[in-house]
């Protein structure tokens, strides 16, 4: 019984938890509240990291997809839909705190502001990454097709913040809140706290990537038996 | 080079003829574009104000999707007759195959235009007449079907092929749809060429790398 919990923990889960704790800790309890914008500016020190994991899980589908389609092999697939799992959940935790946090301090949810829109059509394009995988049938026809989404989307990246930047030019976005354009009041402090919280979603992030990627090879591994298996029943090699 | 350009226009040319014979796709684009736009007419109180406004936005929305719903077609009718592996027997390289199949439907969506963007001029009562609308609607028609042909021969095998091509499509042509709405929008404002000149150097940023890159990747499309 008391194998199989220490089973469960692996080092880097140990690591992110203990992290993820002292990130608590200084988000809470040590850092004071920024004057201008109150308690709510307390969001940053998530929202950043999380924003930070999910360009991260881009950047990884992105290289890893690329990677796929060269060597053709199947560990560049398992980390390309590993990474596009997670990065998809913290792209969702990104938008979702990003706009709790904007009401209050630019009186609006949303803006067309650059990297908003940037962030939001990314998030879409790695959404249908995934439908597509979801819709697909197994097999390396479906690696291939999404690897080919993933290089796309690399390819749109830059030409979407382009686009959005020019385009938030031609429209202002309308930011009205009581703290807009205040500077921050912490000063170095604000460093310190954003550091241990992203360098603890940091490793939550490769943690569950990680473990992601054991149950791909988990399921791919079955299929393979199951295979072997049905070819031996039906030659009668036992 | 030469033989190159002939394998793409006899591609072109057999989806052209077939386009020609049934005209199934041009009028799902053009029908279905055309719809969008009455429909907002009503959602829509216009006046002259602010059709100007809303006009560019409503137009390139109405193209984008109804091009959907034509490149749906594109490689449906390849499936449906077997063709595709006779096309992919074919003793020529495959970026061929997806630049003929790129330039029909390229033709398609450029001949709805052809009928939608008039219409658009009488109900927004806009100038709609000018060299400027010709060279975005290029633009915008190339990115298009750069982008659509790639994914519509990708998604021709998924199940539900109808909700997967929009939802990969729309977001990834995002950029050139802003491009294209802001030129526009430009253009029915009356200003100059200048003005737009950032918006179409996006299009044709976006053409480019597209059109390169997803004829460099067709390979691995089909391949079996």
């Amino acid at each position: 019984m008391l194998k199989k919990v220490l089973d469960l923990l692996d080092p880097l889960l140990i690591l992110s938890a203990a992290l993820m704790g002292v990130a608590l800790y200084l988000i809470f309890i040590w850092v004071p509240t920024e004057t201008n914008q109150g308690a709510v500016q307390r969001i940053l020190y998530f929202h950043v990291p999380v924003a930070w994991g999910s360009m991260l899980g881009i950047l990884v589908v992105s290289g890893s997809s690329f990677m796929y389609l060269w060597k053709k092999n199947e560990k560049w697939d398992r980390l390309a839909v590993a990474s596009a799992e997670v990065g998809v959940i913290f792209g969702a935790i990104m938008l979702l705190s990003g706009m709790i946090w904007a009401r209050p301090v630019w009186a609006v949810w949303w803006t067309g502001e650059a990297k908003l829109t940037t962030a939001l059509i990314l998030f879409f394009i790695y959404v249908a990454y995934l439908m597509f995988r979801g819709y697909f049938p197994p097999g390396a026809q479906r690696q291939r097709l999404a690897a080919i989404i993933g290089v796309i989307g690399a390819v749109d990246t830059p030409i979407i913040y382009f686009a959005a930047n020019l385009w938030s030019q031609a429209h202002p976005p309308l930011i009205t809140g009581p703290a807009a354009d205040a500077e921050s009041t912490l000063g170095s402090d604000l460093g310190i706290v954003l550091m241990a919280s992203t360098l603890a979603f940091t490793f939550l992030f490769i943690f569950l990537v990680q473990t992601r990627y054991k149950i791909r090879k988990s399921e791919d591994d079955l299929v393979e038996l199951k295979r072997i298996l049905s070819t031996s029943a039906m030659t009668g090699v036992n | 080079m030469m033989g190159s350009l002939s394998v793409i226009w006899a591609i072109g040319r057999k989806d052209l003829l077939l386009e020609i014979r049934n005209k199934d796709v041009v009028v799902a684009i053009a029908g279905f574009a055309l719809l969008v736009l009455v429909i907002f007419t009503f959602a829509i109180d216009l006046n002259q104000g602010n059709a100007k406004l809303v006009g560019p936005g409503v137009l390139w929305a109405g193209i984008a999707f109804a091009g959907v719903t034509g490149l749906n077609r594109a490689f449906a009718l390849e499936v449906e007759g077997s063709t595709l592996e006779a096309l992919m027997l074919a003793p020529i390289s495959r970026d061929l195959i997806y630049l003929g199949k790129a330039l029909g439907n390229f033709l398609f969506i450029a001949v709805a235009q052809i009928i939608v963007i008039p219409v658009f001029a009488v109900l927004f009562n806009l100038v709609v007449f000018r060299w400027e609308m010709l060279v975005i609607s290029l633009l915008t028609t190339i990115g298009f079907s750069a982008v659509g042909t790639l994914f519509a021969a990708m998604s021709v095998r998924v199940r539900a092929r109808e909700v997967m091509l929009p939802l990969m499509f729309l977001p990834v042509v995002t950029p050139l749809l802003m491009a294209a709405v802001e030129s526009t929008s430009h253009m029915v404002h009356g200003r100059s060429w200048s003005d737009m000149a950032q918006w179409l150097q996006i299009a044709v940023a976006f053409d480019v790398a597209f059109v390169v890159i997803s004829a460099f990747i067709f390979q691995h499309i089909l391949e079996d």
